[in-house]
This record gives C-alpha cells, sequence and structure tokens, in this order.
C-alpha cells in the first residue's frame, strides 16, 4: 500500500489510483472524471481530475464525494491550485488530495487552497515533506486554511 | 512610506528561511535544477550568462535612506559595488554568488526589504507613478493601492504557478507614467459620474513578442472590491491561460482569443463567487493603507519669493538654470520642486549606480527630501519632496557624483535592459548601442531641440527594454548567430499608447548612430513648430522615415 501525508501526518492509502480499465465497481477506487461522469450513483464514489479538467460537473454532487484528487502531472502547471480552492470554497468537505509532481515547497500553498491530502510521486522524502507544511505561520490573504485576510485580523 | 509591523517581518524572515533551506537543499542534490528553478526565480534569481542576477524589490519604487544604504553596503560585500535599476523599479545585482544569496536576503530583511516574486510565474512588482503623491496633476495617491495589492499578492497561494509572468501597475494622475495600457491589469483611479474616486481596470496589456495594448474590462469598480476583483480575472487566467507555448502564454493573448467581452463575462461569474467575501476591503484598510502615505511636513514656502530666488541663482549660473529646467520637474507644494537624478551620463550603463552613488543619494535625501527615494521605470532616480531654495546646494553635490546629466526626458535618457552583456536570454548586446548612441548625441543643444524623445532598447524578444512603446524602439535580432538591430517607431506609453511599428530590415551595430541620425534629421525636417518627435510620426506616417534611412547610397 502506498503512503502519504493527510492532515499532517504519515498514513497508508486505502485508495486505488484511476485506471481507465479498472472495474469501477470496487468501493476504494478513485475514478477518472468521465468514469465518475458517467456513474449513476455518485454517492460515495472518488473521483481525479487532471489539468484542464475544471471542478465544475463536480459542484451539485459535493455532499456525495468522500475524496477528491487532483493529479499534478508537472509540478509547474498550477491549474490545480484553483481547483482545490474552488471545491472548498463551494463547500465541499470531503478529502481533497494533491497527487503526481508536485513539490515539498509547494505543500504550503497546496494547503491554503484547501487541500488536506498529499500523495507524492516519490515517497521517500515523505517525512522531510511534511515540516514544509510549517513554513510559513502568518499569511497576508484569506485562503481555506485562514478564510480572513490578515487586514482583517491585524491588531 | 509602508512600515512593517511584526506580522510583515514575520513573513519576510519566514520566505528568507525557506529560501535557505531550498539553497542548501539544491547544493546538496536534493532539489534538482528543474525543482529549483521556479523556486528561485519566485526569489528573484536567475542564472546568467556570467553569474547569477538577483533582482531585488523595490515595492512601487519607494526607497528609504536606510534601505539604499543597506543597498549599497550589500553591493560592496556581496557584488563588485554597484547595482541596477530596472524598468520595473526594481533593483539588480549582477554578480551575488548562489551560496550567499539567503545571506543577502535576510540582510535585506533587516531593513524590510526583499526579492519575493521579483520573477517567475507568478504576480511581480506592482509599479506605479514615480511622482505619485507630488504630482500636480493627480487625482488621488495610488501608492496606499499599490500597497494593499503588494500583500494581497505577496505569497498568494493560488497564483503562484501561472501559466506566465503577471504584472500590474497602477496610476492616479491625469498623465500616465505608470504604462498601465502595457501591463497585464492596468488599475487607474478614476472618479464615476457623481465624482466618487473607483478603480477602472484594464486587462491584457503586454509587451513581448506579441505587443498589445490593454482592453477595459471595468469602468469603474468601487475601491472595495479591488481585491476581489482582481483576484477573479487571475482565477479566469490561472484555469484558461495557454500552457502549452510559453509565447502564448501571457493573459493577452487570453483576452485575444476569447473576445474581450467573453473575458469580463468569464471574470464576472467568477466575480460573482468572490464579491463580498471577506477579501472585500474594509474602510478601515482602505484608512490604514493610506496612513503611511501622509504628506511630510512641508514647510509653508511664499511660491513667489522662493521663484525669484530661483531664477537669480539659474540667471547667474545658467548651467544650474539648464539643470533645473530639464531634470526638476512641478510639484504640488508651492515652493518645492521634484529632482529626477539622471543614471544616464554617456560612458555608463544606463541604470547603472555605484555604491558610493548609493550613499551620497541617501545622505542628500536625508538632508533634502525627508529620507525617501523612488526608482523609476526609466531607470532613474528621485528625489520627490525638495525645496527649490535647496535646489542649487543639492546641484553642486550632484554634480560631483556624476548624477546631474541634464538629459532627463531627452534622447540620452534611453532605457536599455541589461542585454548580452548580462542577460543569457538575450539575442544581442543592448548597453554598447546604447552607448554609441549617448556618444553621437551628446550635445546638448542638440538633444534639447529634438525635444523629448523615448528611445528604448531591449536586447530580445522579452522586451524588458520596452521596446515596442518608445518613441524610437530599438530590439537585438539574431540573425544567423551575428548580432542585428530592427527599428520600431511611433510607439508611446502614455494614455494615448500605441505599439511601435518595424522600420523595416535590421541593421548592424555599428550602423546604429547613423540610423538614429537619419530617422531625427527626418523629423527635424517634417516638423511642424510645435510638434513633437511623436506628433510628426503620426501625422507623416512610417514612409518618409524608411525612404531616408534605406535610400541607396549612390
Ligand atoms: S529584453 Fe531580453 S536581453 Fe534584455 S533583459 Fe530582457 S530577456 Fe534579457
Amino acid at each position: 500500500m502506498s503512503r502519504l501525508i493527510k492532515q499532517g501526518r504519515i498514513i497508508e492509502d486505502n485508495w486505488q489510483a484511476p485506471d481507465a480499465d479498472a472495474s469501477v465497481t470496487g468501493s476504494h477506487q478513485i475514478l477518472d472524471l468521465e468514469q465518475w461522469l458517467a456513474l449513476e450513483d455518485k454517492a460515495g464514489r472518488a473521483v481525479m481530475l487532471e489539468p484542464g479538467q475544471a471542478p465544475a460537473p463536480l459542484f451539485d454532487h459535493l455532499g456525495d464525494i468522500p475524496l477528491v484528487a487532483v493529479n499534478f502531472p508537472v509540478f509547474t502547471d498550477g491549474r490545480g491550485f484553483s481547483y482545490g480552492r474552488e471545491l472548498r470554497e463551494r463547500g465541499f468537505s470531503g478529502e481533497l488530495r494533491a497527487c503526481g509532481h508536485f513539490i515539498r515547497d509547494q505543500m504550503t500553498y497546496l494547503h491554503r487552497c484547501g487541500f488536506d491530502a498529499f500523495q507524492m510521486a516519490e515517497e521517500s522524502g515523505l517525512e522531510e515533506a511534511v515540516a514544509s507544511l510549517a513554513d510559513f505561520s502568518e499569511h497576508y490573504q484569506a485562503a481555506i486554511d485562514q478564510p480572513l485576510p490578515l487586514f482583517r485580523r491585524r491588531h | 512610506m509602508y512600515v512593517y509591523d511584526e506580522y510583515d517581518q514575520t513573513i519576510v524572515d519566514q520566505r528568507v528561511a525557506q529560501f535557505r533551506d531550498q539553497t542548501d537543499r539544491f547544493l546538496a542534490g536534493k532539489l534538482t535544477e528543474g525543482e529549483f528553478l521556479p523556486l528561485r526565480l519566485q526569489n528573484g534569481l536567475y542564472m546568467q550568462r556570467l553569474a547569477p542576477m538577483l533582482r531585488i524589490a523595490v515595492p512601487y519604487g519607494l526607497l528609504n535612506s536606510t534601505q539604499l544604504r543597506k543597498l549599497a553596503e550589500i553591493t560592496r560585500v556581496f557584488d563588485k559595488g554597484y547595482a541596477h535599476i530596472s524598468t520595473r523599479q526594481n533593483v539588480q545585482l549582477n554578480w551575488p554568488r548562489l551560496e550567499e544569496v539567503p545571506d543577502i536576503l535576510a540582510q535585506l530583511a533587516t531593513v524590510q526589504m526583499h526579492a519575493i516574486q521579483t520573477s517567475g510565474n507568478c504576480i511581480r512588482n506592482t509599479t506605479t507613478d514615480q511622482y505619485a503623491g507630488v504630482a500636480t496633476d493627480e487625482l488621488e495617491d495610488p501608492r496606499p493601492y499599490c500597497e494593499i495589492i503588494r500583500q494581497w499578492s505577496t505569497l498568494h497561494p493560488e497564483f503562484a504557478f501561472l501559466p506566465r509572468k503577471f504584472k500590474i501597475a497602477v496610476c492616479g494622475s491625469r498623465q500616465d507614467r505608470a504604462a498601465i495600457h502595457a501591463h497585464d491589469i492596468g488599475v487607474e483611479l478614476v472618479a464615476n459620474a457623481s465624482g466618487v474616486v473607483g478603480c477602472k481596470i484594464l486587462a491584457g496589456g503586454g509587451l513581448g513578442r506579441t505587443p498589445v495594448i490593454g482592453s477595459v474590462i471595468c469602468d469603474w469598480l468601487e475601491k472595495k472590491h479591488l481585491l476581489t476583483y482582481l483576484e477573479a480575472i487571475l482565477r479566469v487566467y490561472n484555469q484558461n491561460g495557454r500552457r502549452d507555448n510559453k509565447y502564448k502564454a501571457r493573459i493577452k493573448i487570453l483576452v485575444k482569443a476569447m473576445g474581450v467581452d467573453a473575458f469580463r463575462e468569464a471574470v464576472e461569474q467568477e466575480w460573482d463567487q468572490l464579491r463580498d467575501g471577506p477579501t472585500t476591503l474594509t474602510d478601515e484598510e482602505i484608512e490604514r493603507a493610506r496612513s503611511f502615505f501622509t504628506e511630510p511636513a512641508y514647510r509653508e514656502l511664499d511660491a513667489d519669493s522662493v521663484k525669484e530666488r530661483l531664477d537669480a541663482a539659474s540667471a547667474s549660473d545658467p548651467i544650474f538654470g539648464n539643470w533645473v529646467r530639464r531634470n526638476t520637474v512641478d510639484h504640488r507644494v508651492a515652493g518645492y520642486r521634484i529632482v529626477n537624478l539622471s543614471l544616464k551620463a554617456t560612458g555608463y550603463a544606463p541604470g547603472d549606480i555605484t555604491d558610493e552613488q548609493l550613499e551620497l543619494v541617501a545622505d542628500l535625501a536625508d538632508e533634502y527630501s525627508f529620507g525617501e527615494i523612488r526608482s523609476t521605470h526609466q531607470q532613474n532616480l528621485v528625489l520627490a519632496d525638495v525645496q527649490a531654495d535647496d535646489l542649487y546646494a543639492l546641484w553642486q553635490r550632484l554634480q560631483k557624483a556624476g548624477l546631474a546629466t541634464p538629459n532627463h526626458g531627452y534622447l540620452t535618457d534611453m532605457i536599455c535592459c541589461p542585454g548580452g552583456d548580462y542577460c543569457s536570454l538575450a539575442n544581442a548586446k543592448s548597453i554598447p548601442v546604447a552607448e554609441a548612441i549617448q556618444c553621437r548625441f551628446n550635445d546638448l543643444d542638440y538633444l534639447y531641440d529634438l525635444g523629448p524623445i523615448e528611445l528604448n532598447i531591449s536586447g530580445c524578444m522579452n522586451a524588458c527594454g520596452h521596446h515596442h512603446i518608445g518613441h524610437i524602439g530599438i530590439l537585438g535580432v539574431d540573425k544567423k548567430g551575428e548580432e542585428f538591430y530592427q527599428v520600431c517607431l511611433g510607439g508611446s506609453q502614455s494614455k494615448d499608447a500605441s505599439i511601435g511599428k518595424i522600420l523595416g530590415p535590421s541593421f548592424s551595430q555599428q550602423d546604429m548612430p547613423d540610423v538614429i541620425d537619419k530617422i531625427l534629421a527626418t523629423y527635424l525636417d517634417l516638423r511642424t513648430e510645435e510638434e513633437l518627435f511623436l506628433d510628426t510620426y503620426r501625422r507623416v506616417g512610417i514612409e518618409p522615415f524608411k525612404e531616408r534611412v534605406y535610400v541607396k547610397a549612390d
């Protein structure tokens, strides 16, 4: 089983990565967007977004989805940051997982955009990566982790 | 000027620590070249031709004397004793060592400075009018809004990996000295029909390979909505901007591709979500930002008698009088003048300044201008609040230091990027071209007769030297491995902004002074009494210039 960082701790993953050929019936199978869209009953089913797959189709089902994974095939493509934040802003409260080739130096931003789970392509650096979540203790902007901008909190 | 509190200081200090760790990991081989690249760029660090280059942020071009002295010290300890003012009002060091960059940043942090987001595909340093707060044509001081934007954009979690770099400029005066039309977003403070000042928002302007003048996205926006509206624009861009081709990745291409109306609609749709949310500015926050940019303790002076004394001094020393006329500008307050320090002395790279000059300017700022200095996108410095009665003493000291070249706004006050001497992206050198032109046209009477002319030079398509919006623009191009120069005419960065037109086939470096000479001669022949270069060009078009420049020698 692969490992990942969730809510600041390293845990074992119990979800299966998406696979276009996999049977879509397994309860812990993450689906790709196409598979997920085709489902009649979406309750309890997890989905992964790729860059270019904006989260709008998910908005009507946010209460049914336990996990949204956002894939980062290359770490310089920042579309997923907006996807995460939009999902949270619209009330998604399940697991929001960053997957793929993001780097630990991005984790503090990802976390601010609402991601609470980090599945890195390279698992060896997970322990060190956890530390990156604490790079900053203060922020100017409102975001998911801190819904008030600094100017509403300064004293 | 804005002063950090413990929150601002904490954020900057933590960024230094984060970058130190990133540099250590890179040097230890734990971060790949490719991974380190965007991380160091977001901290202003380039790997250049000969050495790294560090770009230090000067938020909207405002510095105090303490910061200037620190910069002088840094250039001495960590570099070769000089710095360069960039066309985004920032300061660049050309010779730092990678291992020492974290120490430089730590030094900067002690004087409330940093290098955050001075490069990379993120929101860059917000720029504005170098005469903000003192200009005679100002509706409202733009700097509080620049500071508000600076804080919002600093380490913004959602917009650190955009398709491409993103530049915002703010202007609050009748004349646009911030080139807002040539920015990804331009913000103009304007009054609506009932006289309330709000923000006009332009988007999709930009230079580079495909120069475009920005389009109006919103005619008038209540100030409190500024940040949520910017956030909506950035969100549309982050999700829809092209990422497959770096030359098509700027927001200007997206606005063109979608069409302005569809783009606006997409922005409004995003804005619906964000509007009136917590990022909506409060009156207190706007007031807090404004409280940092209040008037200094001006003396009450009698304008007439001050003018009499200045006229007398000018008459008795015509060289001084000429400098006053060329390099100083009317100030909003009676008895004061705005002083431009020219960093365009012939024989020095445009925008370069030595450690000793930096220290001198710091002293002069303390003595004569409330301790503040501005950097300009024309790569000069400004002392914004000088009493006219102090001008003579100030001028004498500037002159001794080579900072009083009376060419402000004239041909030799050119904008010039570092080009092939430093920059690894360059197609051609730009500094030697600037120098050759400065040497050829060093007759001041001739320069003054030509009137104000903006000549801008870039060493490649990236257009850091803003060549498209110079009245005369020069662009370094590569022709089969050799350095050539393309000339364009008729660009403008004012509110009547326009993009220059290419004159024709490019020229070799040694031909450039002659080419410029012919262009200027054409203008002098064709101009009417009141016409400036740009007016004549707009009236007669490019043809007469073409004919003169490309005429076959017999
Ligand atoms: S215009 Fe080109 S050569 Fe000049 S500084 Fe920019 S990237 Fe370098």
